[in-house]
């Protein structure tokens, strides 16, 4: 399944879009935090959680994905919400605690929830891949379309509720897939140092659901193995897990300062950024001129500028409001 | 309080939740149950029997014992429009699965804003007095109630439990729902007689949220919970033939919690005590009492609590029913209340 000329343009224009965001994002967050790092402190106060290099995970799915599909994503979630069409004004608003963010400041960067197009995200390891099972459960329950598409770090693939869900997801056959991103880094402890198996695409087999390695971050080939294992979700064949080997370029979230990582791996992260290795891939096969290039960045520009822009004019909710939307 | 009349038909506990969970999935087939056990059994606790005979395995799904994956998953289909019914099938348990349940059941709605639902009932058993030890006889009412975003209901007799649970399963939020194993009418163990009560044969509901006086009285005000409401009730009938005349308030719900119907029984009689199976130290009694100061009310004595004592729960009978609350407590502590008094 290789994906069309107009579908690597729109995996391209969204990791451009991604990426424009989080850098934007990750300025604005230390502004008010220097010269003492304060986490309390500026206009996007709390935790970061930034997905520069992960982008290939986000595009390579979602270009599969309409609408009614459902993805529930993790505390690192911009690109995924990108990617799947989370409204990008409301989206940043949201991350700035304003009243015009999706949940009008309640939730934050880590609990993103766009009910228009079936996202929503969290901040505890491995909660997403019970609530996509149970999503792909209704829909299976109503004989409505979609599937549900569950992200989770190669860490969570050491929780409990990760197993309790694949085990579930494959006895009642589930039209759900599991997409591990797989950056080699549990905050500081390494895959190797925490994980029994080196792949945990092999972890697949004790669930009786195909397991999926892609080594090497590269968006067409996520884009194919990810075509394959929705499809067969569609056909009502189950489900499957997907493990991809990204990068992670930035810290866990800001303000690690990733004493952890050996010297030279974050040089080398940069080497193999997957946006310059896509433009290079859409100029050797479709000619990409520099120009659609600088018209496609000015766009992405001014998509996320326009949307920060927003989130910076937006009031903040009355403090009172807080009191509202517990119970409906 | 209005009831619905009644015929003549008495109803344990058990019964009763199972007739309201089928009804509504008669009317509703986004109604479905998951649990461990719930299917061809009917459920540890007769809860749900006789449903999977009459709707299948499709919406009475028996699940792996993994309570995080399949409580995750009824947030999640919730959200998507279903209307899970759940059962956790010991309270005791919910340390395994408590992620799925206080932080996304409970906060997803808040989360989005509003925007999204999460319509699911989560019925769990509580309760001991029956040597099942510490980690199969709690009660742990507090726990859920303290914690935002959930609902929370706790039926004393089939009539409200009917009443109550077809409430939960209309209303569009997360409803905890605790039913109390000594309470429920099952083969396996003793049941409280009065807890067998008329239940109607139509559907209705019990408001969540509104306590009820099942007991009228002048002098003083017993407030419980599930079986702290038949203590209470027992221990009434001791002091009417002392000639002390209680009033016997029964909360059914911790969350929304009715301090009203409290309050205005205790400007009343003056005098309350609180009966809780729940541990003593940070608890419904406690809540109960403050919310009963706090708004200034006269009292001619102290309140007093008569509650589960702050350990875990012990295995030998002697120790087990020693530290249970009892009418004879209440009594107790009612003596307590008086000696107090100038």
């Amino acid at each position: 399944m290789t994906p069309s000329q107009e579908q690597e343009i729109w995996m391209y224009q969204h990791m451009v879009i991604s990426r424009f965001f989080e850098e934007s994002i990750e300025k604005i967050y230390m502004e008010g935090k220097t010269p003492a790092f304060n986490m309390a402190k500026g206009p996007i106060p709390g935790e970061m959680h930034l997905s520069n290099g992960q982008e290939p995970c986000a595009v390579g799915v979602c270009a599969h994905l309409n609408h009614e599909d459902i993805v529930v994503s993790t505390h690192r979630p911009h690109h995924i919400a990108i990617a799947k069409g989370v409204d990008l004004m409301k989206m940043t608003a949201e991350i700035f605690g304003k009243k015009t963010g999706l949940s009008g400041g309640r939730g934050g960067h880590m609990h993103i929830f766009d009910a228009n197009v079936n996202f929503s995200c969290s901040g505890i390891i491995g909660e997403s891949v019970g609530v996509a099972a149970g999503a792909a459960l209704s829909r299976k329950m109503q004989g409505k379309p979609g599937v549900a598409i569950a992200y989770l770090g190669e860490g969570a693939a050491n929780q409990g509720a990760f197993h309790e869900a694949l085990n579930l997801a494959s006895v009642w056959k589930l039209p759900v897939v599991f997409v591990i991103e797989d950056n080699a880094w549990g905050i500081s402890v390494s895959k190797q140092a925490s994980t029994a198996v080196k792949h945990n695409s092999d972890r697949a087999v004790a669930y009786a659901m195909p397991g999926v390695h892609i080594p090497n971050n590269d968006p067409i080939q996520i884009f194919e193995k990810a075509g394959e294992a929705i499809e067969r979700a569609r056909r009502g064949e189950g489900p499957t897990l997907i493990e991809i080997e990204t990068s992670r370029l930035a810290g866990h979230f800001m303000g690690d300062a990733e004493a952890y990582r050996p010297a030279g791996e974050k040089e080398h992260l940069t080497e193999t950024d997957p946006i310059p290795a896509f433009k290079k891939r859409l100029q050797e096969r479709y000619q990409w001129t520099e120009e659609q290039d600088e018209a496609l960045r000015a766009q992405a520009r001014e998509t996320v500028d326009a949307a920060i822009q927003f989130a910076r004019d937006s009031e903040y909710p009355a403090p009172e409001e807080a009191l509202e939307k517990v119970f409906v | 309080m209005t009831q619905v009349k009644a015929k003549n038909r008495k109803l344990t506990i058990a019964r009763a939740m199972a007739e309201s969970i089928a009804m509504e999935m008669r009317e509703d087939e986004k109604v479905f149950l998951m649990g461990e056990d719930i299917g061809e059994l009917g459920g540890v606790f007769g809860n749900t029997r006789g449903l999977y005979t009459e709707f299948g395995a499709e919406r009475v799904k028996d699940t792996p014992i993994s309570e995080t994956a399949f409580i995750g998953a009824a947030v999640g289909a919730a959200s998507d429009g279903m209307k899970p019914v759940v059962e956790l099938m010991f309270v005791d348990f919910f340390g395994v699965c408590f992620d799925a349940i206080y932080n996304m059941m409970a906060k997803n709605t808040y989360f989005a804003g509003g925007e999204i639902n999460v319509p699911m009932v989560l019925m769990t058993s509580t309760g001991g007095g029956y040597s099942d030890g510490g980690q199969h006889s709690q009660c742990l009412h507090a726990t859920f109630a303290h914690l935002p975003g959930m609902k929370v209901v706790a039926p004393s007799n089939a009539y409200d439990a009917k009443g109550l649970m077809t409430a939960a399963i209309r209303d569009p939020n997360p409803v905890i729902f605790m039913f109390h194993k000594a309470l429920q009418g099952m083969g396996w163990l003793g049941t409280e007689k009065e807890a067998i009560v008329d239940v109607p044969e139509e559907a209705y509901e019990v408001p969540l949220g509104k306590a009820a006086i099942t007991r009228e009285g002048a002098d003083v005000t017993i407030v419980g919970i599930t079986s702290g409401v038949h203590h209470g009730l027992k221990a009434a009938r001791e002091l009417e033939a002392q000639g002390v005349s209680a009033e016997v308030v029964d909360l059914r719900s911790l969350v929304p919690l009715d301090r009203e119907t409290v309050i205005e029984s205790v400007k009343k009689t003056g005098r309350l005590i609180v009966v809780d199976e729940d541990y003593h130290s940070y608890g419904m009694t406690a809540e109960i009492i403050a919310s009963v100061s706090e708004v200034g009310v006269p009292m001619k004595a102290a309140p007093q609590r008569v509650a589960y004592p702050d350990i875990p729960i012990p295995f030998t009978p002697v120790m087990e029913q020693w530290a249970l609350p009892s009418a004879d407590k209440i009594v107790k502590a009612f003596a307590k209340m008086k000696e107090t008094e100038k």
